[in-house]
């Protein structure tokens, strides 16, 4: 019975493609179906994506940490009063609670802000745990040094994009800058996306008016890349009075590391 | 008119339009756009009027009026009232037990096909169980062709879509390769550009031209660029084999996706003067999803899965090669978990296999939705049950440009497995006598890369 003694499961004999790619190619198998290996390999990203989606981001450290560096913060929530409400109802992600509502009434200034900074879990609680304390100390200081009145750090949960519209009008702000996490996907479970706006208006602006800075992560964009995406963004946007679709984000992209296009092998 | 006392309930559904809402299976985006049915006895009261209603009077009452908008206007006006003939005494709940019945011929339902409104094929689902939307769907039979034979009895045909973040086109071959040497591309070889610009559209064009003539591939390609994309590459003298749009079933979310009819028509006739296609002449592909036209902010108080049948209205005009309800991608604001995904992909084939359509299924999820892979190898594999026409195949099921996670290369070969499919069969034979498969339809065993595809890998070294 010498079959015993064949592998169970065969890799594939164009492994060498793999250097094309990030897809998963080449991953073998056993019968016609996936070998264990690759089988686990994507239970593990999703299981990575999953919590990222639906363990509630810890609001109380992020602030203890930033508060002990120095960042005022406000905590505030939407209507989506759970994770299930909030994945099903993106209009009530849009809407600060009553409290909220409330708890901004009781922080307000006597002349308009030039800019809020809002941080909101979005669909990645990992994203802005791995990212926004460490961005926000980049970004807070380039936004102090412009001489930028700015509210404390508004600390949302269970929040979509547009609800940095409603913040900023509340303060009267013309810059919106929102940190959000992203959808996550298999290769990227923490990544954080900003959006900016100028001149927020709650149940006006659309996402034709904002500019988006997406796939902050390890494996992504730097903190450093995106903060001179977005100063770029806040720049150009002081000037021509907009921002959105008109306003084009002209820095480079050689440094995010666009592979050179390498010839195609199949017509070679 | 839709009245019901019910469990000691009294219902007055107003119009047709709401009853049709609240006769839906649950599901998120209908309670997004708040028409839903507010609870379990709600929703049956509903399904007994709706299975009262005769048919004809779907011809009567529009769902959105005529004079606004240009779907029901094709609906309407195309209406074949002879071929509708043979059923135009059934309520919807007859209509259910007559498609179930011994009449109810792969040949009968062919034949009332053009005598069936979306609406008439909506109703009718949301009636029916899934072992009905199954049995029912496997009696239809679409059969389309471009270079090779799509939809046959016994055959389940896969798009292989090699898609990378930057449209690389090593990145791309990697990928397409992959797929064909696990037997996957007879339906389309479709890729969605990282970005819809000409230049990148011509590209990747040109590209597959020239894989699937240099491999003799008994095949066809696509670059799922917008369609005025696809009409200025055509222009300059690309080879357009089909041509992509997602399409919508109301004239307004149309507007929003920047199309109308006209403009499909244009593209439609634009393509066949190319006449690339060897064995027949469907030359396009469409893309749908419930819960699209809501997203637009256009399903007009429609409930999603009847907007979702008119858009197969929309595609029926154009004698499409491929339709593809992409059923899970929308998120779970529109269909939350498993269980809405899984019917939802099962009534979309009902409707549209009945509407005489070639139905795939892109059977996927985001990350954000209560859904995983097992909830994909039921929906998969009812799928393949009910005769569904293709499938895709993503490296790995997990698309590195779209992010999200749809069916592997291995998927499909599970399906044949266990189920019997053959590809189609100008692709079957590509892949035999190129010891891809064997005669059994089975992988061949490999220590080596079959010899077509041989050179091109000794070329790139180890």
């Amino acid at each position: 019975m010498s079959d015993f003694k064949k592998p169970i499961s065969a890799p594939d004999p164009w492994l060498s493609l793999k250097q094309f790619t990030s897809a998963r190619i080449a991953l073998g198998r056993a019968g016609m179906s996936l070998p264990t290996r690759a089988c686990l390999d994507f239970q593990l990203a999703h299981a990575l994506a999953r919590d990222a989606v639906n363990i509630p981001l810890d609001f109380s450290g992020l602030e203890q940490r930033l508060n002990a560096q120095g960042h005022q913060t406000l905590s505030l929530q939407t209507q989506a009063e759970n994770q299930s409400l909030y994945l099903q109802r993106p209009d009530l992600g849009r809407l600060l609670s009553a409290s909220a509502a409330s708890c901004l009434q009781r922080n307000t200034t006597p002349t308009p802000l030039d800019a809020v900074v809002v941080v909101a879990d979005g669909l990645s609680s990992t994203a802005i745990e791995h990212h926004a304390e460490a961005f926000l100390n980049l970004l807070l200081p380039e936004l102090q040094r412009k001489d930028y009145r700015l509210p404390p750090v508004c600390l949302v949960k269970h929040g979509r994009v547009a609800i940095g519209d409603a913040i900023a009008e509340h303060y009267a702000a013309r810059l919106c800058i929102v940190l959000i996490g992203e959808r996550p996907g298999l290769s990227s479970p923490d990544s954080m996306g900003i959006y900016f706006t100028y001149q927020a208006k709650s149940g006006i602006s659309t996402d034709a008016d904002r500019n988006c800075i997406s796939n902050i992560h390890d494996n992504g964009l730097s903190y450093q890349q995106a903060l001179k995406k977005l100063l770029f963004l806040v720049n150009e946007a002081e000037k021509l009075q907009l921002s959105g679709v008109s306003l084009k984000d002209e820095t480079s992209d050689t440094e995010a590391g666009h592979p050179l296009k390498q010839a195609n092998f199949l017509l070679v | 008119m839709y009245k019901i006392n019910i469990a000691h309930q009294a219902y007055n559904f107003k119009t047709l339009r709401n009853l049709m809402a609240k006769a839906t299976p649950a599901r998120s985006g209908d309670y997004l756009a708040g028409i839903g049915a507010i609870n379990n006895l709600e929703r049956v009261a509903a399904q007994w009027v709706l299975a009262d209603v005769p048919l004809k009077q779907f011809l009567n009452e529009a769902l959105v009026p005529y004079e606004q908008d240009e779907v029901t206007r094709l609906i309407i006006d195309e209406h074949d009232s002879v071929a509708f003939a043979a059923i135009s005494h059934l309520t919807v709940g007859d209509f259910r037990d007559w498609l179930l019945s011994e009449q109810a011929t792969t040949d009968t339902l062919s034949a009332v096909a053009p005598g069936l409104t979306p609406e008439m094929a909506a109703a009718v689902a949301k009636i029916m169980r899934i072992q009905d939307l199954i049995l029912v769907a496997k009696k239809c039979r679409v059969i389309t062709r471009f270079r090779n034979t799509i939809g046959l009895a016994n055959r389940l045909s896969t798009r292989l879509q090699p898609n990378h973040p930057t449209d690389d086109p090593a990145g791309v071959a990697a990928g397409l390769l992959d797929g064909l040497l696990y037997g996957c591309g007879d339906a389309v070889i479709g890729i969605n550009p990282a970005s819809d610009n000409l230049e990148a559209t011509l590209r990747l064009l040109h590209m597959l031209h020239d894989v699937i003539e240099r491999y003799r591939i008994p095949t066809q390609s696509c670059v799922l660029a917008h369609v005025t994309t696809t009409l200025k590459a055509i222009a300059q003298g690309a080879p357009v084999d089909l041509v992509f749009q997602s399409i919508a079933g109301t004239q307004k979310a149309n507007d929003s996706f920047g199309i109308n009819l006209d403009l499909l028509q244009e593209a439609q006739l634009a393509a066949l003067e190319l006449g690339r296609g060897t064995l027949g002449d469907n030359c396009m592909y469409f893309e749908t999803g419930q819960g699209s036209a809501l997203s637009a902010n256009a399903h007009q108080g429609l409930d999603q899965q009847t907007c979702e049948a008119r858009a197969y209205a929309v595609a029926r005009k154009f004698k499409p090669l491929l339709v593809n309800t992409v059923v899970g991608f929308i998120g779970p604001e529109y269909l939350y978990d498993g269980k809405q995904i899984i019917r939802a992909g099962l009534e979309d084939h009902f409707c549209g296999k009945l509407l005489g359509l070639p139905m795939g299924c892109d059977v996927c999820y985001t990350n954000h939705a209560e859904a995983d892979q097992d909830d994909m190898d039921m929906l998969l594999t009812q799928f393949a049950v009910a005769g569904g026409t293709f499938i895709m195949g993503v490296p790995g099921a997990d698309d590195v440009m779209l992010n999200y996670q749809s069916t592997s290369f291995h998927d499909a070969l599970y399906l044949r497995q266990a189920l019997g499919l053959r590809p189609a069969p100008e692709f079957e034979q590509w892949l035999q006598q190129n010891g891809i498969f064997n005669a059994a339809n089975q992988l061949q065993p490999r220590s080596d890369v079959p010899a077509l595809f041989k050179p091109s890998l000794q070329n790139i070294g180890k």
